[in-house]
């Protein structure tokens, strides 16, 4: 009977993920070399750790292709229409915490709702010829909040990286983005919507309800759940 | 998915479709034919980002990044009416087409993602009344020629609502974002709720703002102001903030929407029953209010009167004064026809039709004023199923 674990192969939430674990009664060492994204896992009978990188894990347990996982709640929401059937969220683990946020140029002083992004998106179109631009990598989770917040007149442009640097190189008007701090908006002349709040994410733990997971692994799911009861599905 | 149909299934859709197209041929509708890809930036500038959930989408070849994007027909009459146009605008036509479109659904929807669309559009009819029946009259013909059973067909007119907007003592500006927002309920309902509640008093940030451009040399008040806060980067403008501070400046000063108005709105898009009996309840409720809105309800009655002459017992037909709100080009009569069996609707199956008038979308489209536009679809898929040609 073996229990799969999906680990982000790299950066702090790995290691953060690590410590987690550790603290569950569960040491995580990784094999070979730093390229090879391989661990074992020692303390937890059966229990495989298999890195992916953390955009991959949502969809992973989507599928049933991993029974349990690590990543950011952001990415588990944006990355699976539907998700809640699928995936459940077991713990919030205290750590990787970012917010989902809409910024615009702070030199746009008439602007601190969502109700004003909309009236200026209206105005914008007239003048310019185009909706206001917003550049994100969080297509669903932007779409669905903008929607929630009556705004129109907008269209979502794709940014994978460096959103932050695109109201000012003209190839967006605003953004909806993951900060960690409000550091990197104010370097790139944003603020925050005052009612611009998408998401507040953190790291979580995750069930796979797609993965046949067995009677013992659901012990041991038990066991470094810290004993507490397994959410239902 | 593309449904596979072979042996009776397919000789039962054929046979659907042929009929379909036979009664639209015979009431003078052109056949036309579209690609089924198209340029998404049209279909996106004129539905909105939403529709960008629901549509196939996949960057196109040979362009700049995703300024190309493609997309998959969601409907025909975006299609049908570009072609129309590339031909000029000021000329009557009418079209029939069919063929399948392409909707993403949810997870877990059994609703499918490709299905058929016949249907026809009846641009440049200066008669509305007159258009609206004859589309829904052809629909319900092809419907009984395909071999439908029973159906019940249930209609609406979004015109009401905005007459009502126009005619209500209100700021224009106030007007105008009703209007804007009418396809989103919730959002539409917050308007009116603030506008009932009046201005609040505005913060600091924003006071200082409005008296920089209400006051002298307001560009450069504002100038002053916006700079401070931050660097002025991307496409939008100084003068545009201006333009915006003034436009809050004025809202600061508009009246509250008196709570009485309010209740009309709300009232008025709550009316619900036989077509008869609606028109005589919009009738008593505005007189009742002193505000006028007959030629909106004229057009109503003559479309009644159309109706009634195209042989489809009009005064009795469900009507709904919010229907048709989730569906952001129309703009006037609106129409659904589901199948019924002998305990009433069939909420298992999708609507067997649906149509409406969607003037103002032509103009977006590019004509230079709002040309009379009015259509419908039949999902011959669903029809079969209704009638149990397929499980």
């Amino acid at each position: 009977m073996t229990l799969t674990l999906a680990l982000p192969s790299k950066g702090r939430i790995q290691a953060e993920t690590i410590a987690w674990f550790a603290g569950h009664g569960v040491e995580i060492a990784r094999t070979g070399d730093a390229r090879q994204y391989a661990a074992r896992a020692e303390g937890a009978a059966g229990l495989e750790i298999v890195m992916l990188p953390a955009g991959e894990i949502p969809g992973a347990l989507a599928e049933g292709r991993v029974d349990m996982g690590v990543t950011g709640e952001d990415l588990i929401r944006e990355r699976v229409p539907g998700w809640a059937d699928r995936i459940s969220i077991a713990r919030q683990l205290g750590f990787g915490h970012a917010d989902l946020v809409v910024a615009v140029p702070a030199f746009w002083i008439d602007v601190e709702r969502m109700a004003d992004l909309d009236a200026v998106a209206e105005a914008f179109r007239a003048r310019h010829g185009h909706g206001l631009r917003i550049a994100t990598k969080y297509h669903n989770l932007t779409r669905a909040f903008f929607q929630a917040k009556g705004v129109a007149d907008y269209r979502l442009i794709d940014s994978q990286g460096a959103t932050e640097a695109g109201p000012m190189n003209q190839s967006c008007e605003a953004i909806a983005d993951i900060t960690s701090s409000g550091e990197t908006l104010r370097a790139n002349h944003l603020k925050l919507v005052e009612d611009g709040l998408i998401l507040q994410s953190h790291a979580v733990l995750c069930l796979s309800k797609t993965a046949e997971i067995g009677a013992q692994s659901r012990e041991t799911i038990d066991r470094i759940l810290g004993g507490d009861a397994t959410p239902s599905g | 998915m593309t449904p596979v149909r072979q042996g009776a299934d397919h000789a039962a859709i054929e046979t659907a479709l042929a009929a379909i197209a036979a009664t639209f041929a015979e009431a003078g509708y052109a056949p036309v034919t579209t690609g089924h890809l198209f340029e998404a930036e049209t279909l996106i500038d004129l539905y909105g980002e939403d529709i960008r959930a629901r549509a196939f989408l996949f960057p196109g070849i040979g362009g700049p990044g995703g300024s190309d994007e493609m997309c998959l027909r969601p409907d025909f009459t975006v299609p049908v009416v570009r072609a129309h146009s590339a031909r000029g605008w000021d000329r009557a036509a009418r079209y029939a087409y069919q063929g399948p479109v392409f909707r993403r659904q949810d997870p877990g929807s059994t609703r499918p993602t490709e299905y058929l669309q016949a249907g026809i559009e009846n641009l440049g009819d200066p008669d509305a009344a007159v258009a609206d029946a004859e589309v829904l009259a052809l629909i319900r013909r092809a419907l009984e020629a395909a071999g439908a059973g029973p159906i019940e067909i249930s209609t609406g007119d979004l015109g009401i609502a905005f007459a009502l907007l126009d005619a209500l003592p209100m700021p224009p500006r106030r007007c105008h974002q009703l209007r804007r927002h009418f396809w989103r309920p919730a959002r539409f309902h917050e308007l009116v709720e603030e506008a009932v509640a009046g201005p609040s008093a505005p913060g600091a940030t924003r006071a200082r703002l409005i008296a920089a451009a209400t006051g002298p040399e307001p560009d450069r008040a504002v100038a002053v102001l916006a700079e401070a806060a931050g660097q002025p980067i991307g496409l939008r403008e100084v003068d545009e903030i201006t333009a915006r501070a003034r436009a809050l400046a004025e809202a600061a000063g508009e009246p509250p929407m008196p709570a009485e108005h309010a209740e009309l709105i709300e009232t008025a898009l709550s009316i619900k029953g036989p077509a008869g009996n609606a028109l005589a309840r919009l009738r008593a409720l505005t007189d009742a209010a002193g505000v006028d809105i007959t030629p909106a309800l004229d057009r109503f009655e003559a479309r009644l009167e159309a109706l009634d002459q195209a042989g489809l017992d009009a005064a009795r037909m469900p009507f709904d004064a919010a229907f048709g709100r989730n569906l952001e080009y129309y703009e006037g009569f609106v129409f659904e026809v589901t199948a019924r069996d002998g305990s009433g609707a069939r909420p298992d199956l999708p609507p067997l039709a649906g149509g409406g008038r969607y003037d103002a979308m032509t103009q977006r489209l590019g004509a230079a004023r709002p040309i009379p536009a009015v259509g419908g679809m039949i999902r011959p898929e669903a029809l079969l199923a209704a009638s149990g040609e397929r499980p």
